[in-house]
């Protein structure tokens, strides 16, 4: 030690895609503060989705040149070929969420004004508007982006925080029915708080057991500190719960429903795909790199939480009578079919490969399948914003046939009907699991499957198969973004469905390399 | 030439096209015309179908994901060829007698026929498949079609009879496909073809676990008592077009499932299971004819009719011997022209009526005698009349049933004296006696419906007097099927009646 402080060496080209999305949301912040009123939204919309799609094609160059094998940043961010492949996916989603988001009326005009009150007239008549959503949205982005690379627990922290705060914000921008968007704001924020505590008192027991916040010490040090056990074991199970939380895995899920039935429904896009694929990624990465020398404990518990999970986003989900709580409990079952994967991950090279490319494949096709929903839920209005009583549904089939049939395309790939893309993301992710010997877990799923399946297909029957009401709603003529968001996702719930091998393949290959230890 | 991906082919794009005449006329004309494509393509290929070559004729087979080891290949032996046939003969039927169907609702016409050619090429596909994934994949996708086809076009409890069908069916397939994973993992072979998976299991438990993976899926297909209840609720719902293609060929994707998969895959399981399958089976023969006397519903009637022959045939799959097999594959067929004329006909009368209800009607035979009298054709199949189609297969499953089973056979036959029952009963309350006031001005077949009654009573002719170009196609398949089960026929005490007789 010679008192000087050496400068870490960061390898500023593989952290680009991060970078650029940060710069972005800078920049962004910038405008919000120089550029006036009326031009915000028109630099925006370019730069965010720009940057998006930079930093897209950076991490493919990125995966093209190599792959590399070590972490970088000193060991605090692993750019491997999982990371890539969740990196892309997550920009592509966040992309076609933007595309959502365009369509400026979902949110409040000023969010500070009371609902109900003169502040809120008067900002409606200056047709007022959050030009920050899209700043706030590039953080939580980049958050997403760091979160599942993190390879230390202090940067995941960090990231978890970033990817958080960001959506916290913006769940409470709601422009229709504030209240339940407001609360669902604080809920998130009080849930999420405490689950980030629980992360970050975890990471401070696993750093006095193994004096290290490195992913890859504290595995080492499974195996060499003796005597330190009630700190490893409680530190885990707290970093469980905190990343079992931002899954919305059962018995964390109460705040999933809530704050997706109350966000704006792009931002419920965005959380409903992004963030899943997110801590999924930062889920296999701790339990896998830091704690896989401790599997034998984990594994049961994990087991336990995905029965639970999936049975309880099943059951419940046929009691929902609000569309977009409905598909927040369906999102929570889908949890629990993912988190098969993660247990299907065992002993062998070849295993972890196997369960690890279905993993990714499945986030990929339920990513695009969940955006493609919630675009049709912004379509379908009654005259106080969108339509969300499933009862108002009724009929829509004839109607707007095209439309309905769309949605019914979306249910049934949530169902995992063969020819969509849900079927293969659920086969992927069984099959792995029947090979590493969790059948009896593979079973569950099925059932819970064909529970889930019910309410799916209720929503069938209530479009095409009763008559429509008088004063049903009104399906507006979506905006170009909207269509394009909408024909993106059944392009690629279709294709995902008939032909899944390239996808595949590439899943294969980005998890061929495994997380980087 | 790729005889099956074109038969498809030709029904999927026949589908999309349907879908763009504007013209609701047109698109039934089209539909009509794409099916008989198809019909006259199946048969062009039927012929040249060599019943004593390879056990797998017309294969094609190509990689579809190989990271699954999944592949797309179809190919047909004989007892695939004869149930493609019933398809493919049933559908041009179903459109001509479906003309007027999708009218009564206010739906779209274009998507009910859309959807009927849809299902054919899906019907097609799941005889053909010899990748046990890509079965299992059309297995589960025809229900969709037929969902759409019962929710959207039928009776007044339709969407609850459409869901009752598609989750009972999608239960059983979520089984079938922890099987099928399950079949995969163990076999070890990286590949799903039929044939690269046979003899591949030895261990005798682990075949019983998939068998019973399989079966269940099987048998709420077909359905076998006591999976049966959603078949009732299914058919008397469903417009009688597609309730035809459900009995008469959806749910023999169960029998030839089992015949198919349960007995090649799984051999030893499925000498275990037999005691259990054949009890299983005489009690739906038993059961079934029962329920159909009580019922008062036309419809509900026939479809109960149906879980009695559902029961005949699956006794025939597991009596293994080859006069059962055979029987039971040739009564698939016979049960689908003969039920599809049941439900037609019927479908016919409760149209000019508007009632399901047996009650309602009486003496129609003298207003429109010609309705009666196919009507009364039809039955006598379904009785196993000597002389009509089905007596022939029914006969067989007996025969062959009783060289291994002898108390089951002798149970079963009870039910042909109870077929007998129903089927003159429901005759004799709905077309004889004094003419009821409110069928006193029904009009007889018009030449539509001619067209679609006669090919059906002229095969159930035709096949009960001359059975043999069918029992030759099927026999050496079924033979062949169970020689890889290892079983021998036993030495008959008594020489067995001469097949066809």
């Amino acid at each position: 030690m010679n008192g000087t402080i050496q400068a870490p060496s960061i390898e500023y080209a593989l952290l680009a895609p991060i970078l650029v999305v940060f710069g972005a949301a800078i920049v962004g912040v910038l405008v919000e503060a120089f550029a006036p009123r009326y031009l915000r939204s028109a630099i925006h919309l370019p730069l965010t989705l720009l940057s998006l799609a930079g930093a897209f094609a950076l991490a493919v160059w990125q995966a093209v040149k190599g792959v590399p094998t070590k972490p970088a940043a000193m060991g605090a961010v692993a750019v491997d070929g999982p990371a890539l492949f969740i990196w892309g996916t997550i920009l592509i989603l966040a992309f076609v969420s933007v595309l959502l988001i365009k369509d400026e009326e979902h949110f409040v005009g000023s969010a500070a004004a009371v609902p109900g009150s003169a502040e809120e007239e008067q900002s409606l008549v200056e047709r007022a508007a959050h030009t920050e959503v899209y700043p706030l949205l590039l953080f939580a982005v980049g958050g997403m982006l760091l979160f599942p690379a993190a390879n230390d627990l202090l940067v995941a922290f960090v990231a978890l925080e970033v990817m958080s705060l960001p959506l916290y914000l913006l769940c409470g921008l709601a422009r229709r029915r504030r209240l339940l968007s407001q609360e669902a704001a604080v809920k998130y924020f009080l849930l999420g708080a405490f689950s980030s505590a629980f992360f970050l008192y975890g990471t401070a027991l696993l750093y006095g057991y193994a004096g290290s916040v490195d992913l890859a010490k504290i595995n080492q040090a499974l195996g060499s500190v003796g005597g330190q056990d009630t700190l490893l074991y409680i530190g885990a199970a707290m970093l469980g719960v905190g990343l079992l939380f931002k899954i919305g895995a059962a018995p964390f899920q109460a705040w999933k429903p809530d704050v997706y039935q109350g966000s704006p429904t792009p931002i419920t896009a965005l959380m409903a795909s992004g963030t899943l694929v997110a801590a999924f990624g930062a889920l296999l990465r701790v339990f896998w790199v830091g704690l896989g020398g401790l599997d034998w404990d984990w594994r049961p518990v994990l087991y336990g939480v995905a029965i639970l999970t999936m049975v309880v986003g099943a059951i419940l989900a046929i009691t929902q009578t609000d569309i977009k709580r409905m598909l927040a409990y369906s999102s929570i079952a889908h949890g629990g079919f993912l988190l098969i994967g993660v247990i299907a991950t065992g002993t062998t090279r070849a295993q972890n490969t196997s369960a690890l490319s279905g993993l990714l494949f499945y986030l990929v096709a339920y990513g695009f399948t969940t955006v493609g929903a919630f675009a049709i839920v912004t379509m379908v209005r009654d005259a106080g914003g969108e339509a969300w009583h499933l009862s108002r549904w009724a009929g829509l089939g004839k109607r707007s046939p095209l439309l309905a049939g769309t949605f019914a395309f979306f249910l049934l790939a949530f169902a995992g009907i063969p020819l969509t893309s849900g079927f293969f993301g659920k086969y992927a992710v069984f099959q792995a699991a029947v090979a590493n010997g969790a059948t009896p877990l593979v079973i569950i799923g099925v059932v819970a499957s064909a529970i889930a399946a019910f309410f799916y297909v209720r929503v069938i029957v209530l479009m095409f198969f009763s008559d429509p009401a008088a004063d049903g709603p009104s399906v507006v003529l979506p905006s170009r973004g909207t269509a394009a968001v909408v024909g993106i996702a059944a392009l690629a719930t279709v294709v995902l469905g008939v032909y899944p091998q390239p996808v595949l393949d590439l899943a294969h290959t980005a998890a061929q390399s495994l997380f980087v230890r | 030439m790729p005889w099956l991906s074109t038969l498809m082919g030709v029904s999927v794009l026949g589908a999309l096209g349907v879908t763009l005449v504007r013209n609701d006329k047109l698109a039934k004309q089209f539909t009509l015309v794409v099916s008989l494509i198809v019909l006259a393509l199946t048969v062009a290929m039927a012929v040249q179908f060599s019943p004593n070559g390879d056990k797998f004729q017309f294969a094609e087979t190509y990689d579809w994901i190989p990271a699954f080891g999944v592949h797309y290949g179809v190919a047909v032996d004989g007892i695939a060829l004869v149930l493609i046939l019933l398809s493919v003969i049933l559908v041009p039927i179903v459109v001509l007698a479906s003309w007027h169907d999708a009218e009564a609702g206010k739906r779209s016409v274009r998507t009910y026929f859309s959807l009927l050619l849809v299902l054919e090429a899906m019907m097609i596909g799941v005889f053909a498949a010899t990748d046990v994934f890509l079965f299992y994949v059309f297995f589960e996708a025809m229900l969709i079609p037929m969902y759409f086809m019962i929710g959207s076009y039928g009776g007044a409890q339709r969407s609850y009879a459409a869901v009752k069908f598609l989750l009972y069916s999608l239960f059983g397939g979520l089984l079938m496909l922890v099987a099928v994973i399950a079949l995969y993992s163990i076999a070890g072979k990286g590949t799903f073809m039929f044939s690269d998976l046979v003899g591949t299991i030895q261990d005798v438990t682990t075949q019983k676990w998939l068998f019973l993976g399989f079966f269940i899926a099987f048998a709420i297909k077909a359905p076998l008592w006591p999976f049966h209840t959603w078949l009732p609720d299914a058919a008397a719902q469903a417009p009688a077009g597609a309730a035809v293609l459900l009995v008469g060929v959806l749910d023999k994707v169960g029998t030839y499932g089992m015949l198919r998969f349960c007995l090649e895959l799984f051999p030893d399981a499925a000498k275990f299971f037999t005691p259990l399958v054949i009890t299983l089976s005489v009690i739906g023969i038993v059961y079934g004819a029962i329920v159909a006397i009580g019922q008062t519903d036309m419809k509900r009637l026939i479809a109960y009719t149906s879980v009695s022959h559902f029961g005949f045939i699956a006794m025939g799959v597991f009596a293994m011997t080859t006069s059962a097999g055979s029987g039971a594959t040739l009564y698939m067929v016979n049960h689908g022209f003969s039920t599809g004329a049941l439900f037609l006909i019927a479908g016919f009368l409760i149209y000019r009526r508007g009632s399901h209800f047996i009650a309602d009607y009486g003496g129609v035979q003298k207003v429109a005698p010609i309705l009666a009298g196919t009507f009364l054709v039809a039955g006598l199949s379904s009785l196993s009349l000597p002389g009509l189609s089905t007596f022939v297969s029914e006969f067989m499953v007996l025969t062959g049933t009783y060289q291994r089973y002898v108390v089951p056979a002798v149970i079963a036959t009870v039910g042909v004296i109870l077929a007998a029952i129903y089927i003159l009963w429901m005759y004799q309350r709905t077309m004889n006696g004094p003419t009821a006031e409110s069928v006193k001005s029904l009009p007889d077949l018009n030449a539509r419906e001619k067209w679609v009654v006669a090919p059906l009573v002229a095969l159930l002719l035709v096949f009960g007097l001359y059975p043999k170009p069918l029992l030759d196609v099927i026999n050496p398949a079924v033979k062949d099927t169970l020689s890889s089960v290892s079983v021998t026929d036993p030495k008959p005490a008594v020489p067995v009646a001469q097949e066809g007789q």
